[in-house]
C-alpha cells in the first residue's frame, strides 16, 4: 500500500445512528487515533474507551488491516460502527488465595451479593454458609433444610439470600446475623430448581419471590408475609430456569421444550414460545446483570466498602437508571439454551417468534449468559466448548476450546471483557473475549466444579464443587 | 440317616396324633427346668463351656428381642440425606453421568502414597523359559537349536517389523498378538475394552517385559482416553496401568483390573 492512501469514513452507533460528518481518514489510522476522533465528534466530556468495527471486524491495530481489498477502492463513505466499552477494567483471576474448607458435601450453588460485600455458598450438606469476602473465611451457617440445597438467590437489595432445597423448602436467610428471616416456605411437590427476585427498580421492598420447581409450577412468594401469592401453573415438565424481567414479566424455561412468558402482577400467560425440540435448560435474558447488581454500579466499586447513604427510593432510581441505558431503546432479549444443542434469540415482549436460531455445539447447552455490555453471549455446553454469539443478532462470534470434559457455567465480568468458566475437568478457565483465548488455566480444584462466580466489583471469583471446598482466586 | 422325608410323608399320610399340640406345649415349658438342671449339675470344663454357649445364647435372643421392639414401636423416619449431591442441572442426568464418572483424585493420591505396587496380584507364579519359549530347530539337518517362539500371548507394538529369518531368535506368532484387553475400573465396576499401549513388566522377567510377553499379573499400560479421566491440571490421562488377570494364553482374551 502506497503511503497516505485516505478514505472518506463516518462514524454509525450500534443502532445504525451516523455521528457527525464524513470526515476524511488516512487508511494506516491507529485505534488510539480514531478513539480520540471519535471523542471528539461525540463530545464526551471524559474520555471514553471505544470498540471500532468495519463489516462486523474489530479494528485491532489499524483501519488498513480490518479492511478487504474491495473496501478501500470505493468512493462511497465508509461507516465505522462505535461501540462504547466499559470504562473500568476487571483484571483476569489469576491464583487461588485461599481454599475454604467447611462443607461436608459438595458445593453445588456460590453466589456474591449484588455488591459483592458478602459471599454465601449452598451445599449437600444441608446447610448455607455465608463467606467473609475480606478474610476469607466462614462467617455463618444456616441450618434449617433438611436436603441438598439446590439453589440461592441474593435479593437484589443484597439484604436478603434465598436458598431451595431438594425436599421442596425455600428459606429466607439474613446475611448479617446468619438467622432465618420468617417462615419456612413450603407448598411445591418437589425439588426447587430455581429462584428469582423482583428487580430492584420495579419494587425497591424486595418482597417478592419466584420459585420453579421440578414439579412444573412456578410459585410467587410474599417473603415478609410469608405467603405464597399465586401459583403459575401451565408447564407439562419440570421447571428449569426462571427470570424476572425488569418490566415484571416472568420467563420460565421447560423441560416440556417451551419458554412461557408469565405477567407477575397477575399471573396470566402471556405468551408460549415454541421451537425447541429438547428440553429448554438454562435461559439469560440481556438485563441480567444490570438487575442483579441493581443500584451497584461495578464504576463505583472500592476495596472498602461504603455505607449506604441514599434512601431506598433514590436508589430504586439508580437503579430504573441503569436499567434503562443498558436496556436500550429495544426490549428485552432472552436466550435459551436447550438439550437439542442449539439456542434460540427471543424477544418475548413484543413476539412469540424467535429472531435467531443458533446452532454449533455438538453436545447439549447447559449454561448461558449475556455479557452486562449485553453485546455478547456466551454458552457453555458438555461438549467441552464454550461459544460466542452476538447478542444483538444471534450470530456466531467464536468458539472457546480449551476445556477437557463438560463446561457446566460461565460467569462474565463486570467490564465485559473476561469470562470464566467452570468445567468438570476440575478447573476453571478465564478466557480474554478481545482476543478470544484463554488468559488464565486455574487448576486445584480436585473434582468437578459445579459453581462459578465472578462478583460484580471484579476483585474475586468463588467457585465450589464436588471437592467440598469453596476456593476464591484472585489477580 | 433316613434317605427320604418319612416322617413328613407320614404325617401327610396319617396326620399327628391328636396330643401332638399339648405333648409339645409340655416338653416347651419343661425345657428352662431342664436347661437349669444341666446348669446346676454340670462341673468342670463341661460346666465352662455349657455356661459360655448359653450366654451367647442369651445375648443373641436379647438383641433379637430389641429389634423386634424397635420394630414395633413407631417414631418419626428421620430422613438421611444421601450423599452425592448434584447441582439442580445434573439432577436429571444422573443416569448418564454415572457411567463414565471421573476419577477422583483424592483417593488416588492416597493410594499413590500407600505403596506404588500395591497391585491386585501380589503373587505371581514364576514363567520358566521351557513354557514360554518353544525351541525351533533349524539348519539343513535340523540341528541347530539356537530359535525360539513365544508360546505366550504377546503384545507387538505397532510397526513392527520382523527381522530377517537368519537373524531372528524369538518368534512371536501372529495368532497370539494382541491389540487389546478388556480392563475392568474397580470403583466404577465396569468393564471397557481398550487398546493395549505396552507392557510395563512382566513380574517373571525383565527379557518377557522387553519382548512384550503377556501372562497372569503382567502390568500393562493401557489407552484410557475414552474414559475421559482427568489430572489435577485438567489435562485428558491418556495412558493407565492395568494387571492381567486371568490367563490370557488359555482364554483368548486379556482381562486386566486397572490400577487407580
Amino acid at each position: 500500500m502506497e503511503e497516505g492512501q485516505r478514505i472518506l469514513a463516518q462514524f454509525v452507533s450500534e443502532k445504525g445512528e451516523a455521528a457527525g460528518a464524513p470526515f476524511d481518514l488516512p487508511l494506516d489510522v491507529s485505534t488510539e487515533k480514531l478513539q480520540l476522533i471519535c471523542n471528539a465528534i461525540l463530545q464526551q466530556e471524559d474520555t471514553v474507551p471505544y470498540a471500532f468495527y468495519v463489516d462486523e471486524k474489530e479494528i485491532t491495530s489499524t483501519l488498513s488491516e480490518s479492511l478487504s481489498k474491495e473496501d478501500q477502492e470505493t468512493e462511497q463513505v465508509l461507516s465505522i460502527v462505535y461501540q462504547p466499552q466499559a470504562l473500568f477494567k476487571v483484571r483476569a483471576v489469576t491464583r487461588c488465595t485461599s481454599t475454604i474448607e467447611g462443607h461436608a458435601e459438595a458445593v453445588i450453588s456460590v453466589a456474591f451479593s449484588p455488591d459483592g460485600r458478602y459471599l454465601a455458598s449452598g451445599s449437600g450438606d444441608t446447610t448455607v454458609r455465608f463467606w467473609d469476602v475480606t478474610t476469607e473465611t466462614p462467617h455463618h451457617t444456616c441450618k434449617g433444610h433438611k436436603h441438598w440445597v439446590l439453589c440461592i438467590a441474593w435479593s437484589p437489595d443484597g439484604r436478603r439470600l434465598a436458598s431451595g432445597c431438594k425436599n421442596s423448602q425455600i428459606i429466607v436467610w439474613n446475611p448479617e446475623t446468619g438467622k432465618q428471616e420468617g417462615k419456612v416456605l413450603t407448598g411445591h411437590k418437589q425439588w426447587i430448581t430455581w429462584l428469582a427476585w423482583q428487580p430492584f427498580h420495579l419494587n425497591h421492598e424486595c418482597r417478592h419471590l419466584a420459585s420453579a420447581s421440578k414439579d412444573g409450577n412456578i410459585k410467587i412468594w410474599d417473603v415478609v408475609r410469608g405467603a405464597c401469592l399465586r401459583t403459575l401453573s401451565g408447564h407439562l415438565q419440570s421447571v428449569t430456569c426462571i427470570r424476572w424481567g425488569g418490566t415484571d414479566l416472568i420467563y420460565s424455561a421447560s423441560q416440556d421444550r417451551t419458554v412461557k412468558v408469565w405477567r407477575a402482577s397477575d399471573g396470566i400467560l402471556c405468551r408460549t414460545l415454541q421451537g425447541h425440540g429438547h428440553w429448554v435448560n438454562t435461559m439469560a435474558l440481556s438485563t441480567d446483570y444490570v438487575m442483579r447488581t441493581s443500584w451497584f454500579d461495578p464504576v463505583q466499586a472500592t476495596i472498602n466498602y461504603q455505607r449506604i447513604s441514599q434512601s431506598a427510593e433514590e436508589l430504586s432510581k439508580i437503579a430504573q437508571d441503569r436499567y434503562d441505558t443498558v436496556k436500550g431503546s429495544e426490549p428485552e432479549r432472552l436466550v435459551t439454551g436447550s438439550d437439542d444443542f442449539t439456542l434460540f434469540l427471543w424477544q418475548p415482549e413484543k413476539e412469540k417468534t424467535s429472531v435467531a436460531r443458533m446452532t454449533g455445539h455438538m453436545q447439549l447447552i447447559n449454561d448461558v449468559a449475556f455479557s452486562p455490555d449485553t453485546r455478547l453471549v456466551a454458552s457453555a455446553s458438555f461438549d467441552k466448548s464454550i461459544k460466542l454469539w452476538n447478542g444483538h443478532t444471534g450470530k456466531f462470534i467464536t468458539t472457546l476450546r480449551g476445556h477437557v470434559s463438560k463446561v457446566y457455567q460461565v460467569s462474565w465480568s463486570s467490564d465485559s471483557r473476561l469470562l470464566c468458566s467452570g468445567s468438570s475437568d476440575s478447573t476453571l478457565k478465564v478466557w480474554d473475549v478481545k482476543t478470544n483465548k484463554m488468559s488464565g488455566d486455574l487448576p486445584g480444584h480436585a473434582d468437578e466444579v459445579y459453581a462459578v462466580d465472578w462478583s460484580p466489583d471484579g476483585q474475586r471469583v468463588a467457585s465450589g464443587g464436588k471437592d467440598k471446598v469453596l476456593k476464591i482466586w484472585r489477580r | 440317616m433316613p434317605q427320604n422325608e418319612h416322617i413328613e410323608l407320614h404325617r401327610k399320610r396319617y396326620g399327628q396324633r391328636l396330643d401332638h399340640e399339648e405333648r409339645k406345649r409340655k416338653k416347651e415349658a419343661r425345657e428352662p427346668h431342664e436347661r437349669a438342671h444341666k446348669a446346676r449339675m454340670l462341673t468342670g470344663i463341661k460346666a465352662k463351656l455349657y455356661n459360655k454357649k448359653r450366654h451367647n445364647e442369651k445375648i443373641q435372643m436379647k438383641k433379637t428381642i430389641k429389634m423386634h421392639e424397635e420394630k414395633k414401636t413407631k417414631k418419626r423416619n428421620k430422613e438421611e440425606v444421601p450423599e452425592g449431591a448434584v447441582p439442580a442441572y445434573l439432577l436429571d442426568r444422573e443416569g448418564q453421568t454415572r457411567a463414565k464418572v471421573l476419577s477422583n483424585m483424592i483417593k488416588q493420591k492416597r493410594k499413590e502414597k500407600a505403596g506404588k505396587w500395591d497391585v491386585p496380584l501380589p503373587k505371581v507364579r514364576g514363567q520358566g523359559e521351557n513354557e514360554v519359549f518353544k525351541v525351533i530347530r533349524t539348519g539343513k539337518r535340523k540341528t541347530k537349536a539356537w530359535k525360539r517362539m513365544v508360546t505366550k500371548v504377546t503384545y507387538v507394538g505397532e510397526g513392527f517389523t520382523r527381522k530377517p529369518p537368519k537373524y531372528e531368535r524369538f518368534i512371536r506368532p501372529m495368532a497370539l498378538r494382541f491389540k487389546k484387553a478388556h480392563v475392568t475400573h474397580p470403583e466404577l465396576k465396569a468393564t471397557f475394552c481398550l487398546p493395549l499401549i505396552g507392557v510395563k513388566k512382566n513380574p517373571s522377567s525383565p527379557m518377557y517385559t522387553s519382548l512384550g510377553v503377556i501372562t497372569k499379573g503382567t502390568i500393562i499400560e493401557v489407552n484410557v482416553s475414552e474414559l475421559g479421566m482427568v489430572t489435577q491440571g485438567g489435562k485428558v490421562v491418556w495412558g493407565k496401568y492395568a494387571q492381567v488377570t486371568n490367563n490370557p494364553e488359555n482364554d483368548g482374551c486379556i482381562n486386566a483390573v486397572l490400577l487407580v
